[in-house]
């Protein structure tokens, strides 16, 4: 009984305040609630993008995103994933779109030859470069570092405690195939191959040699929004021809410039989906794409405000893939 | 490790301590005779068989996912229902759901919830810590991101419980089950969650449910062991007690056997939940939504500050979890008071009211954005990384330099550079010399593997750093450790620390880390230190206070110094937890060698990471896995074998 009065006594207590607050406002969730979407209205429908973890291709997504919400009233799914699990989602239908393909022979034969589920949807007008290169106080410094003959030369200043008595060439992102130690052995290089691991750690120590003026030489990639920051100078390894890179033991050129390339699901691209043919004339330069990944990287823009600062100053641009 | 185990177990049998001296000489003789023979090693870029024969395999489940019947009714099924558990959990309490812009139970509701949670099972302090680290959480600015990481973590622990308590109990009954758990729970823990991230999300496709059942190979050993743990040390005479009064196993269970293990089991569920979300970071790489996110995005852009925020939500969650477990555990000792009911009972009400205002109004259903305190921590982090890192590198450098050049490179050059069949018959002869014969098959079973394995000279790479990295933690592990056992104050300063460098995930720190020490084996063998290294204090401070207070007085009374004291009293007595601490220390050695493959470690961890990364290289990753587990297994039963026989003798 004393305790049925009690728990009485609470109810009203708690109703009391309830009232209180009701009485003192508060936006509601039903009238607070935002409309989904914005868009011309017109059904457009799903759109899976594979999004890789560097932030060119990121900058790729943004602005695809944006056009496709914002001019076509589509629903844009994005999903964090490396990209041989990209691949893997054309087969199982989770992902309909990969926006920066870098290359990647086995896959393309596994999901687009054998399974037939992907297809090349042309290339995103990107080039992608890898090279070996130096933080620039060095390039200034040494002029003439930049020939990979003078390599040799110049062993001493590369050493570091992984390498031991020979110069540090540090590789970086596992993600990317490195012809680095056959190149060492076949030109003749006094250097050891060392394994940074991850991109982080690359750009640490580009970031440290050029800010220390240390010596370093490195694998790197352009595009990347790093380069805006320190201007990385390419070391001219011998010119890359047709086939100079066919055995992997023999390899002894530079590596090729890579078009940047499109693939998608090929039911998706079936579809008639207005994304699909967005998707399909999707195309920008190198510079492009540096620049809003700098409004990402550096500027620390979200997605949304990075595209649409670039989409607003490169209508006729976004007009060209829309018509 | 081994060579300091040797040093020890000569002084209890100088007979046996010159030999093993004399094989040390000889190896090191041989070795510098014979260096560069026969190393077994393979450029990383290159596969054997072996490996090609993992990539086939990979490649025929991607081919037939979709018309095999074992996917279609058992790996989709199993899908389904995980990927239903999470989003349900994501609905409630993280992602806009059921047509309605917000979750189910907005802030306001969760933070209620918990606290009454924490009122019914733990104290009104733990409850007033739940209420103060959400609300920092929320001010953090990662409110959704964070209750996406527990709607992630709370789906896997409760299947790790669902699955592990049952097997647990089964495991604490069966000594024959016990030992068929024990070393797939060992491979669960040891092996790298890289190797299997591509392979789930082949099996289960993209997706909440992948996320959530990597995290749960993770999470599910300790709700095994724990439990197993805690149905072993029921007392015989309890239970004989129970027999005698006739009762059926059924009865002996559910009334004597779980009742008496409860305070264990809660302790595996606080360790299940430390483990789901140690998870979170890399659990993102295949699309786990949540805080782990955040931090794989800040580290693209080396955003030290950012990562650091999310690191810290982290670190927060799992320190007010883990209260909220052990207080629950401990609390069941006492008796409950008087008004224990009715508090609880207004509580619960005003939780019900908390829930309803959070599904009503917008201010307690998103956490209000004015008072932001995130970007300012994300800011003054930041820049604190960056003076340390400009400020200190040469030092650290330097340090860097003279530890890789004295320590690092002879062991290193000693086991790498000698031919595989020279280091074999070292690993032999060790522990047949501090072990027994069962041990020396295990040994010779592990040294096969590892040969078989194509990865030889990576594993010797990674032997080298992880000895360095276990000795290491050791002694940071005996050092700081007897200092908290000795003084009450620091342990309550030191604690804390600890808990946060065990919880904060370890890409946080990798920038600095490559900043002060460049991508280096050095900076490897470092992370595996801090991540190791409050484990072993902990358990040797443990250790230590639990030696007898008689026996410390009695030493102190016959005129022994402190340092006497520590050494020839306090130290062997707890033996015992310094053989934990060790075995212990080097599985968390080993569960950062992959992130030493981030940082510049080459070897396994870097083979590994590779795998992930790129599909020629995928079966070489998984044999790197493999060769880790046999490293910790060599290494653990070794270590085990040598302190049992020393305690024999």
């Amino acid at each position: 009984m004393r305790d049925n009065v009690k728990a009485r006594r609470v109810v009203t207590g708690a109703a009391a305040v309830a009232l209180l607050l009701a009485g003192c406002g508060g936006q509601t969730i039903e009238s607070g609630s935002a409309s989904s979407g914005g868009g011309s209205g017109e059904d457009c429908g799903t759109v899976n993008i594979a999004v890789n973890p560097w932030v060119g291709y990121e900058a790729d997504v943004a602005v695809v995103q944006y056009v496709a919400e914002n001019e076509l009233g589509c629903t844009v799914n994005t999903k964090d994933l490396t990209e041989e699990v990209s691949w893997q989602g054309f087969a199982s239908g989770e992902i309909d779109v990969i926006l920066e393909d870098w290359g990647h022979p086995d896959l393309e034969k596994q999901y687009v030859d054998e399974q037939k589920v992907a297809e090349k949807v042309g290339e995103n007008g990107n080039v992608g470069q890898i090279g070996w290169f130096v933080p620039p106080w060095m390039a200034e410094k040494y002029p003439d570092i930049t020939d990979y003959k003078n390599l040799n030369k110049y062993a001493d200043l590369f050493k570091t405690s992984e390498s031991g008595d020979k110069g540090q060439v540090l590789d970086g992102d596992p993600s990317y195939v490195t012809n680095d130690e056959a190149l060492v052995k076949n030109l003749d290089l006094d250097y050891k191959v060392v394994y940074a691991g991850s991109e982080a750690a690359l750009i640490t120590a580009f970031r440290q040699a050029e800010e220390k003026k240390e010596p370093l030489l490195g694998y790197f990639y352009t595009p990347q929004w790093f380069l805006s920051e320190v201007p990385l100078v390419k070391v001219d390894l011998p010119t890359y021809e047709e086939g100079c890179d066919a055995d992997p033991e023999k390899v002894d050129c530079d590596y090729p410039e890579t078009p940047l390339t499109k693939y998608a699901r090929t039911e998706f691209m079936n579809s008639g989906s207005a994304a699909a043919e967005l998707v399909k004339n999707f195309s920008w330069t190198n510079d492009d794409q540096n620049e809003v990944a700098k409004y990402i990287a550096e500027d620390k823009m979200d997605y949304e405000d990075a595209a649409k600062k670039w989409v607003d100053a490169n209508q006729d641009k976004v007009d060209a893939w829309l018509k | 490790m081994t060579v300091l185990t040797a040093s020890r177990a000569a002084l209890a049998r100088p007979g046996r301590g010159r030999v093993i001296a004399a094989v040390l000489v000889v190896f090191v003789v041989l070795g510098a005779i014979l260096r560069g023979v026969n190393t077994l090693s393979l450029v990383p870029s290159d596969t054997t068989a072996l490996h090609r024969w993992f990539n086939d395999v990979n490649h025929w489940v991607s081919a037939n996912r979709n018309d095999s019947p074992l996917f279609l009714y058992f790996f989709n099924e199993i899908r389904a229902f995980v990927d239903g558990l999470t989003t349900l959990f994501q609905n409630l309490i993280s992602q806009p759901s059921f047509g309605r812009p917000v979750p189910v139970i907005g802030w306001l509701g969760v933070v209620a919830i918990l606290t009454l949670l924490a009122l019914a099972f733990a104290t009104l302090r733990v409850a007033l810590l739940v209420v103060a680290g959400f609300l920092f959480i929320g001010l953090q600015g990662l409110w959704e991101e964070s209750m996406d990481t527990l709607a992630l973590t709370l789906s896997a622990v409760l299947l790790a419980l669902v699955i592990g308590v049952p097997l647990g109990i089964w495991a604490g009954l069966s000594d024959r089950v016990n030992a068929v758990v024990t070393p797939v729970l060992d491979f669960l823990q040891t092996m790298p969650t890289f190797v299997y991230l591509a392979p789930f999300t082949l099996l289960f496709l993209i997706g909440p449910a992948s996320a959530t059942l990597v995290t749960l190979v993770y999470a599910l050993p300790p709700a095994v062991r724990y439990t197993a743990h805690g149905i072993r040390s029921v007392p015989r005479a309890s239970v004989e007690a129970s027999e005698s009064l006739g009762a059926t196993g059924f009865q002996r269970l559910v009334g004597v056997l779980l009742p008496m293990s409860a305070r264990t089991i809660v302790l595996g569920l606080n360790q299940t939940i430390m483990a789901a979300l140690s998870m979170a970071t890399v659990a993102a790489l295949i699309d786990a939504p949540g805080l782990g996110k955040t931090i794989l995005k800040a580290l693209q852009t080396l955003d030290v500050g950012v990562s650091f925020n999310a690191g810290l939500a982290i670190v927060v969650m799992a320190i007010v979890l883990d209260r909220l477990t052990t207080a629950a555990a401990a609390r069941r000792s006492r008796r409950p008071s008087r008004f224990r009911l009715p508090l609880l009972g207004v509580a619960g009400l005003g939780a019900i009211f908390a829930v309803y205002l959070s599904r009503t109004y917008v201010w307690a259903a998103e956490f209000p954005s004015d008072y932001n305190i995130g970007d300012d921590i994300a800011r003054h982090s930041g820049s604190f990384a960056d003076w340390l890192t400009s400020n200190l590198s040469d030092v650290t450098g330097w340090l860097k330099d003279t530890a890789t050049a004295l320590l690092l490179d002879p062991l290193q050059t000693l086991l790498v550079e000698s031919p595989w069949w020279l280091v074999a018959a070292l690993l032999l002869a060790l522990a047949y010399l501090l072990g027994n014969l069962r041990v020396t098959v295990v040994t010779a079973v592990c040294v096969a593997g590892l040969v078989f394995s194509g990865l030889w000279q990576d594993s010797m790479t990674t032997l080298a750093a992880t000895l360095l990295a276990t000795a290491a933690t050791m002694l940071l592990g005996v050092a700081i450790g007897v200092w908290m056992a000795r003084s009450r104050r620091a342990d309550l300063v030191i604690r804390p620390v600890l808990d946060a460098l065990q919880v904060m995930p370890p890409f946080v720190y990798l920038v600095p880390f490559l900043a002060l020490f460049a991508a280096s084996r050095f900076t490897a063998v470092l992370a595996a230190v801090l991540y190791a290294a409050p484990v072993a204090i902990k358990i040797v401070a443990d250790g230590i206070t639990a030696v007898p207070a008689t026996a410390v007085e009695a030493a102190t009374a016959s005129g022994s110094s402190s340092w006497q004291t520590i050494w020839k009293v306090q130290l062997p007595m707890a033996r015992q937890s310094l053989v934990l601490a060790a075995n212990q220390g080097i599985c968390y050695v080993l569960a950062m060698i992959v992130v030493g493959g981030l940082v510049g470690a080459g070897a396994l961890g870097y083979d590994v990471v590779a795998g992930f990364s790129q599909g020629e290289l995928f079966g070489k990753g998984l044999t790197a896995g493999f060769a880790i587990v046999i490293l910790g297994i060599m290494l653990n039963r070794i270590t085990q074998a040598a302190a049992d026989r020393r305690r024999s003798i």
